[in-house]
């Protein structure tokens, strides 16, 4: 069943990947990581690449920032995400958020609680016509 | 498109299915009642796509005996929601497969194309592909 081409690199690989997202919040050092895959570094890059389309660091990058993004529009402050996705600076986080996402941390933090206000006062809003009359939510 | 509905057992559940397991952000999620919420996530490549994880809540649209039906069908696996295609699908079903989530079939190299398929916490199943199966236009 499970038989198909160079399954132990995509499994390698694959673990590589997740420790990477359940460990973005510390301080990983990527160059273990290629250890820990059997890897020689230039291998493991080349194939996690290949697999992901980023390099290993690119990728950590990227899952920090979307993580960060999961985190405020929970409503956590901004310092506070900060360092629970692995930044050591503000400001380092800050600017990389705004080159990636457009906004900084903190007016992306302001838009995601004006929305929720905005869902709150307002929820039909936020809902297709269609849905509210099918399910008699504009009734209660 | 901008919606899909897939009905589920649990929103709380498969929301945490579709965002933790496969990767979908979540999109909307407004309060409308005590019993139910307007939830909707999107595939990460696909912002503009909606999927409604929609609860059977007995009421206006789902009488109760149709409530009833319902339920019973999506425990028993039938129905087939769609295809998610993937750059990588080995990868992606090992990946997937650590996660947790239950593959009714494994990558399999069809005459058709390489194909899993895998079920969503629900009982929901899904075919994965990978992007390069699409057929060229002509």
């Amino acid at each position: 069943m499970e038989n198909y081409p160079k399954i132990y690199l995509y499994r390698r690989i694959v673990q590589a990947k997740l420790f990477i997202d359940n460990h973005l919040a510390e301080q990983i050092d990527l160059d273990n990581i290629s250890d820990e895959a059997y890897f020689s570094k230039f291998h493991f890059i080349r194939l996690f690449k290949k697999i992901y389309g980023k390099t290993p660091h690119q990728y950590l990058t990227f899952v920090r920032i979307e993580k960060a993004i999961q985190l405020l529009r929970t409503g956590r402050p901004v310092s506070e995400v900060c360092y629970a996705v692995g930044f050591k600076s503000l400001s380092s986080f800050g600017s990389l958020f705004k080159r990636i996402v457009g906004v900084t941390p903190s007016a992306f933090l302001e838009e995601q609680q004006q929305m929720k206000i905005q869902i709150l006062k307002t929820p039909l809003r936020f809902v297709p016509a269609c849905f509210i009359y099918q399910n008699g939510w504009d009734e209660k | 498109m901008s919606h899909m509905t897939v009905y589920v057992l649990n929103q709380e559940s498969a929301l945490d299915f579709y965002t933790n397991k496969l990767g979908f952000k979540m999109v909307k999620d407004v309060p409308m009642g005590p019993d139910s919420r307007w939830l909707t996530v999107s595939p990460p490549e696909q912002p503009e796509i909606e999927m409604v994880l929609f609860p059977i809540v007995v009421g206006k649209m789902f009488p109760k005996e149709t409530a009833n039906t319902i339920v019973e069908l999506i425990k028993k696996g039938t129905f087939g929601c769609g295809v998610f295609e993937c750059d990588d699908i080995y990868a992606t079903y090992e990946e997937l497969k650590a996660k947790g989530v239950e593959f009714m079939k494994a990558p399999k190299q069809e005459f058709y194309g390489t194909e899993a398929l895998f079920k969503d916490d629900s009982g929901n199943w899904f075919s994965l592909q990978p992007k390069s199966n699409a057929t060229p236009t002509k």
